[in-house]
């Protein structure tokens, strides 16, 4: 194959892509525009903005996404730090747990949990305080592969045993160890797993939908069945949220590796 | 687990090898009370009957028409996409490693790829919506394309309503899974093709080899775990997706999520447990989609290391 040839081959997957990327994206944001007839403008995201529900939904993830990332983080990184320095050979063990939440769908989840929870003698769905407990386990669980992930490979860049030895040979407590020395050499690792189950919690339906709170997702999808322009403006709002904390996290993470290419080269 | 048998009698307690797990207990705990323990009470009410005792009986759900209906179109769907978007997704894949796209394009659909393969849920379906819905923008632009026919009437034949097309159905769902599910391929395979060299092609070609021998004997062997690996990770994405369907149809379509989402709003089988049952069937098929895929993984990855 000639590489003129193959270079046409590539030029044409790589347009489908970016076309079926793009498309509906394009899609969304025309349609959004459109509320008013015959010209363009904002309109529809008046109207989501000027919508109490929408700052109820809004407040309600976003509270509950920083809950989740609060205690999801204090439970990850000590683990896995103590997985590093005390018990390699777990590894196996956290590596099947971690990958439990992909076995199991978040349907079969939120089923489980209605089953276990809406009975005696951890009766939690009485009372909206205690559901909300069951939707921060849940999205801790939902974000658990992500969160594991991102703390395992920043745990894996820095030597743990010789910081820890350091550290507790100039008279350092286990704790201080943790959170003065681990902790701000995970920084970009605790931002990435904290930005992607942000995004994750925001984003998310099915528990809030079938434990009947009041999050964005279930907001959504009333809005979606009974309007027609004020949900292509929300998936636009939506998209935004995503690429803001994805993006911010690119930003951090290539900030990161600079300064650290720097350091080495001086 | 470390042998007990090698600790010295004497030491403290503390130096037990057991002691080293301690540190794992919240997370353990964690993990048991709200993952291992709903999914036991589900697995034992699959198993029992409304008095609690042991029975198979609810695996008379494969009879019903009903849910017979939605594994079917659940396994369509998941199917489908996972072949459709992973074809595509490896040749865009081949072209952004190996098939000199651009560099533009390459860091263009490499950083998309990361985006769209979380994208999903409910503004995946407001988009297609947008786009390909009664009056999404393509459908809009299809319908518009007329011409004067043979008798002087117009006829628009680009319409895809007009063949029966509708966004609200299995095409649908195939075609918004499929924006999640080729980008995950890119993700998945790009490693496994980065680990195809280009000295095997020269050799091969040095050899005398065409480029399907290349292909046949080389480059594809080499890339089959990966390539069935990551298809089978795309199917049990596909499965297990519930928010897309959920906005697109508004629950009308048969798929075992959402049949399951129907059993757990009003227990329309009629019996909790056959529900347990069928949310268990879903766990079945996950489990052997997710460790095929990882068993696969694990042999591609003596290609990928370098």
């Amino acid at each position: 194959m000639s590489g003129k040839r193959l270079n046409l081959f590539a030029i044409f997957w790589g347009v489908a892509a970016l076309l079926y990327f793009f498309l509906p994206i394009y899609g969304t944001f025309d349609f959004s525009l459109r509320m008013e007839r015959g010209v363009l403008g904002f309109k529809a995201y008046q109207l989501v903005f000027a919508d109490p529900r929408f700052w109820q939904g809004f407040r309600y993830s976003f509270t509950m996404a920083i809950i989740t990332i609060a205690i999801s983080v204090s439970i990850f990184v000590p683990t896995v730090y103590w997985m590093y320095l005390k018990v390699p050979q777990a590894r196996p063990v956290m590596d099947v747990i971690t990958i439990l939440p992909f076995i199991i769908p978040g349907i079969v989840l939120v089923f489980g949990l209605i089953r276990t929870f809406s009975r005696p003698p951890l009766q939690l769905t009485l009372r909206g305080w205690s559901t909300d407990i069951l939707m921060i386990a849940g999205y801790i669980i939902i974000s658990m592969p992500y969160m594991f992930r991102a703390v395992d490979v920043g745990m894996r860049a820095i030597d743990v045993r010789t910081l820890t030895e350091a550290a507790q040979s100039l008279g350092s407590s286990w704790f201080q160890v943790l959170t003065d020395v681990i902790i701000p050499n995970l920084r970009i690792a605790i931002l990435s797993g904290s930005l992607i189950a942000f995004a994750t919690v925001m984003g998310e339906l099915i528990l809030a939908d079938f434990l009947v709170r009041p999050a964005l997702g279930p907001y959504m999808v009333r809005i979606g069945l009974t309007k027609a322009y004020e949900p292509a403006a929300l998936a636009i709002i939506s998209y935004s949220l995503t690429w803001f904390s994805l993006g911010l996290l690119n930003y951090f993470s290539s900030r990161n590796q600079r300064q650290q290419r720097q350091v080495t080269e001086e | 687990m470390s042998q007990e048998s090698a600790t010295p009698p004497r030491k403290a307690w503390r130096e037990h090898p057991l002691w080293n797990w301690v540190g794992f207990l919240p997370f353990f705990l964690f993990i048991f009370i709200f993952l291992i323990l709903p999914s036991l009470n589900l697995f034992t009410g699959a198993f029992t009957n409304q008095d609690g005792e042991f029975t198979l009986a609810n695996m008379n759900i494969l009879s019903n028409p009903f849910t017979l209906k939605s594994y079917i179109v659940s396994l369509q769907v998941s199917a489908i996409t996972a072949i459709v978007g992973g074809l595509f997704g490896f040749f865009v894949a081949y072209s952004i490693t190996h098939g000199g796209a651009p560099r533009w394009m390459r860091t263009l659909i490499s950083t998309f790829s990361g985006l769209a393969a979380n994208f999903g849920g409910v503004p995946l379906a407001f988009s297609f919506i947008a786009t390909l819905g009664q009056l999404g923008f393509i459908t809009v632009f299809l319908k518009g394309i007329c011409f004067a026919g043979a008798d002087g009437a117009e006829v628009c034949p680009f319409n895809p309503y007009d063949y029966g097309f509708t966004l609200y159905s299995m095409w649908g769902i195939v075609l918004a899974y499929t924006y999640f599910q080729f980008p995950l391929m890119i993700l998945t395979i790009t490693p496994a093709l980065e680990g195809l060299r280009n000295e095997w092609r020269e050799a091969a070609t040095n050899m005398g080899a065409t480029p399907f021998q290349y292909w046949r004997d080389v480059a594809l062997p080499v890339l089959m775990p990966s390539i069935l690996g990551a298809m089978l990770l795309l199917f049990g994405n596909a499965f297990g997706a519930y928010a897309t369907a959920r906005a697109l149809t508004g629950g009308s379509i048969y798929l075992i999520p959402i049949a399951i989402g129907q059993q757990i709003r009003g227990d329309v089988l009629g019996n909790p447990n056959e529900g347990y049952a069928l949310a268990f069937g879903m766990v079945i098929v996950m489990s052997i989609a997710i460790v095929a895929y990882t068993l696969l993984q694990k042999q591609a990855s003596r290609w990928t290391k370098s």
